[in-house]
């Protein structure tokens, strides 16, 4: 019984790494005003840039080096998610394009990326079968040597690879930074009025750019997580699934605080892999148990919208472009 | 010296708004901006296949064209964007983003194929098929008014709410196949393969005439509804500024519940003709992204539903043609997916040259 509960959490927390490399992406840009409904085509692209490049490295070296292993995806994943972050900053910044639209055509974008070179990236070499960068992967799923010597608590908690931690320390250190820090509290006052920040001469489209940015690479490392850590450096098409938006919806659950997200992702892992952990549950049941993520999600916005807490309110300006002469 | 020339440096461009702009140079604009758009294309196409751009155009012509029932299965792919585009306008020119069409078409095809499903023999076609059609609305109706009576009443963020519904809509339709299919498999068969009750009829032979003639009354219908009636004012007034729609007398909350109700009613519809007339199943993919592709399309046509089907025409020639390459070149099908993704950036970006003007900075103002 024990070892399923662990079981069930060590499981809950692997489920939770890339949905909370998401949320932190899309909180960083959120703070600034821009609701980047692109994150899940952010986060498939942060995947294929980081298959793509390990597949390159492993394809022209004989030998590959681990850190080269680790370290050129993991490069090329952050390129990769940027790019479409700056796509997405350039047309709404820039060109005060609506958001919303703006970000689902890069989800659409993104997904096709993504699905388009996952399929045919081996053809492009003459190669066939599917993508299995099993090098990669086990350079990425590498654990800590005396995990598995300290018993369920190590088996549970310190065999994860070194991304798992890597999204935990970016989100509290986000979490800093928006608190903290100068930087953060002008971040926070773009997103919340960006004509006063700008009257007290905050530059707006620096902050905007820069948040969304990192947001975006941030994000891609879920990507990432997935396709290196997850499946071991295998792509399948569409393997990611909804968890982008699973990732957004956890902004809201966390009341866009990134200390809360931390926990919040490994409840959302918990409950997106709930019904495989439940004895007894008809194929049909289980369907329902994944709904669960969903609805609590918009429990806890609709409870948000009720109490009207100032300090839980998304921010002020969120989805809308700022334009400096329009007052 | 330094900080008095610091004091001077103006920004190189100047950005104004317009206040408006002459119709045929914002479709200029419209047009380059397409051409641009299928010139960065064909340098993605070149860069992934090494085939002439122009011959790939040609065959995405003629993955649209090239048959009779090539055009009939374009003008039906058309028609059913077309019409959840329709469902989603209304809303989006009051300002609220329905995002849930998705979940709201899901839920709509759901309740048709319930219908089909347990009402098979014991009633008749003829009132079947109006039986479905309610209980689509219905489904419909409901979906996307939770959001909305939420929105009316607290102001809960609705474009994330909505966008939650899809996913909750999803779970129950895998959850009935389950239930209904007796295997377990997870995929519907064809309902009513035999009988054929709860099927849409032929009109002159042709399967998805009915459902393009409905959703043709339904774009002109739209049309004169936001056009001309009362109710289609008070959803631009709305949109336009909430606190002028309450100083003139508008209920907000009741012109907001109201709109969603046919934003869901039209979804519903949608879902409705997805399984009677089209599919004749359910699945959890029904919508296909349509629910999402909608909202681009209502907003490249600036919510005009004669706009609309124009640029729904545009955006499913473009799948189908992007369909037909992936199957000529032997790509992968997403390819479709990425030249979708670099139209639209294209389209919506170049509203901004339509909506400011960009004044390059004066000798004399730099002075």
């Amino acid at each position: 019984m024990l070892t399923t509960i662990f079981a069930f959490i060590n499981a809950a927390i692997i489920q939770g790494i890339p949905l909370l490399f998401g949320a932190t992406g899309e909180i960083i840009t959120e703070k600034s005003g821009n609701l980047n409904l692109g994150i899940p085509g952010i986060m498939y692209m942060g995947g294929i840039s980081g298959i793509i490049g390990g597949y390159l490295y492993e394809h022209y070296t004989d030998n590959p080096a681990a850190w080269l292993c680790i370290l050129v995806p993991f490069i090329s994943s952050i390129i990769g998610s940027s790019l479409m972050a700056l796509i997405y900053s350039f047309l709404t910044i820039t060109l005060r394009v609506n958001q919303n639209v703006t970000g689902l055509a890069l989800t659409t974008f993104g997904i096709g990326v993504g699905n388009f070179f996952g399929g045919s990236l081996l053809s492009f070499f003459g190669e066939t079968g599917s993508i299995s960068l099993i090098t990669t992967g086990n350079y990425y799923k590498a654990k800590l040597p005396f995990a598995d010597k300290l018993g369920l608590f190590g088996k549970t908690f310190l065999s994860l690879g070194f991304l798992a931690y890597l999204a935990i320390i970016i989100a509290i250190i986000t979490s800093y930074m928006l608190n903290r820090t100068r930087t953060g509290l002008n971040l926070r006052a773009v997103g919340e009025n960006p004509a006063t920040a700008d009257a007290a001469g905050i530059n707006i489209t620096k902050y905007k750019y820069l948040s969304t940015v990192i947001g975006g690479a941030i994000a891609g490392l879920g990507g990432l997580y997935f396709v290196m850590d997850y499946t071991g450096g295998a792509w399948t098409n569409n393997g990611f699934g909804d968890r982008g938006w699973l990732a957004i919806a956890i902004v809201i659950f966390a009341v866009w605080k990134p200390s809360m997200a931390i926990l919040s992702s490994f409840l959302f892992g918990g409950l997106y892999i709930l019904c495989v952990y439940i004895p007894g549950l008809s194929s049909s049941s289980k369907e329902l148990i994944n709904m669960l993520p969903y609805l609590v999600t918009i429990l806890v916005l609709v409870v948000v919208s009720m109490r009207k807490k100032r300090e839980n309110q998304p921010p002020a300006h969120l989805g809308l472009s700022y334009f400096r002469e329009e007052r | 010296m330094k900080t008095n020339e610091k004091h001077t440096r103006e920004p190189l461009f100047h950005i104004t708004k317009r206040s408006d702009i002459v119709w045929w140079k914002a479709w200029i604009i419209r047009a380059i901006a397409i051409i641009s758009a299928l010139i960065v294309c064909s340098f993605v196409i070149i860069a992934l296949t090494k085939y002439n751009p122009i011959q790939v155009y040609k065959t995405m012509i003629e993955g649209s064209f090239g048959s009779e029932r090539k055009i009939w299965i374009l003008l039906q792919n058309i028609a059913m964007l077309l019409c959840i585009s329709l469902a989603v306008t209304p809303a989006f020119k009051m300002r609220f983003w329905n995002l849930g069409a998705e979940g709201q078409v899901l839920i709509g095809g759901l309740a048709s194929a319930a219908c089909m499903f347990y009402f098979k023999d014991s009633i008749p076609n003829g009132l079947l098929i109006p039986i479905m059609l309610v209980a689509s609305i219905l489904g419909g109706v409901i979906w996307g008014v939770i959001p909305a009576f939420f929105k009316a009443n607290w102001g809960t963020n609705e474009s994330l709410f909505t966008l939650m519904m899809n996913y909750v809509a999803t779970q129950p339709v895998a959850f009935f196949i389950m239930v209904w299919v007796p295997n377990g498999s997870s995929v519907m068969g064809v309902i009513n393969q035999m009988t054929k009750s709860g099927w849409l009829p032929d009109l002159f032979g042709k399967k998805y005439l009915l459902n393009i003639i409905v959703v043709a009354v339904v774009t002109v219908i739209m049309f004169v509804y936001l056009k001309y009636s009362k109710q289609g004012y008070e959803i631009s007034v709305v949109g336009e500024s909430e606190n002028t729609a309450r100083y003139i007398g508008i209920n907000v909350k009741k012109v907001i519940i109201r709109t969603m109700i046919i934003s869901g009613a039209v979804c519903g519809l949608a879902g409705f003709l997805l399984v009677s007339g089209t599919n004749h199943t359910v699945s959890t993919n029904l919508a296909g992204g349509m629910g999402f592709t909608a909202i681009m399309v209502s907003w490249l046509a600036k919510f005009n539903p004669v706009v609309m089907t124009l640029t729904s025409f545009l955006i499913v020639f473009l799948q189908r043609g992007a369909g037909e390459i992936a199957t000529a070149f032997r790509l992968n099908e997403s390819v479709s997916d990425i030249l979708t993704g670099i139209i639209i950036f294209f389209i919506i970006g170049c509203e901004f040259f339509i909506n400011y003007r960009i004044n390059k900075r004066s000798k004399k103002e730099a002075e």
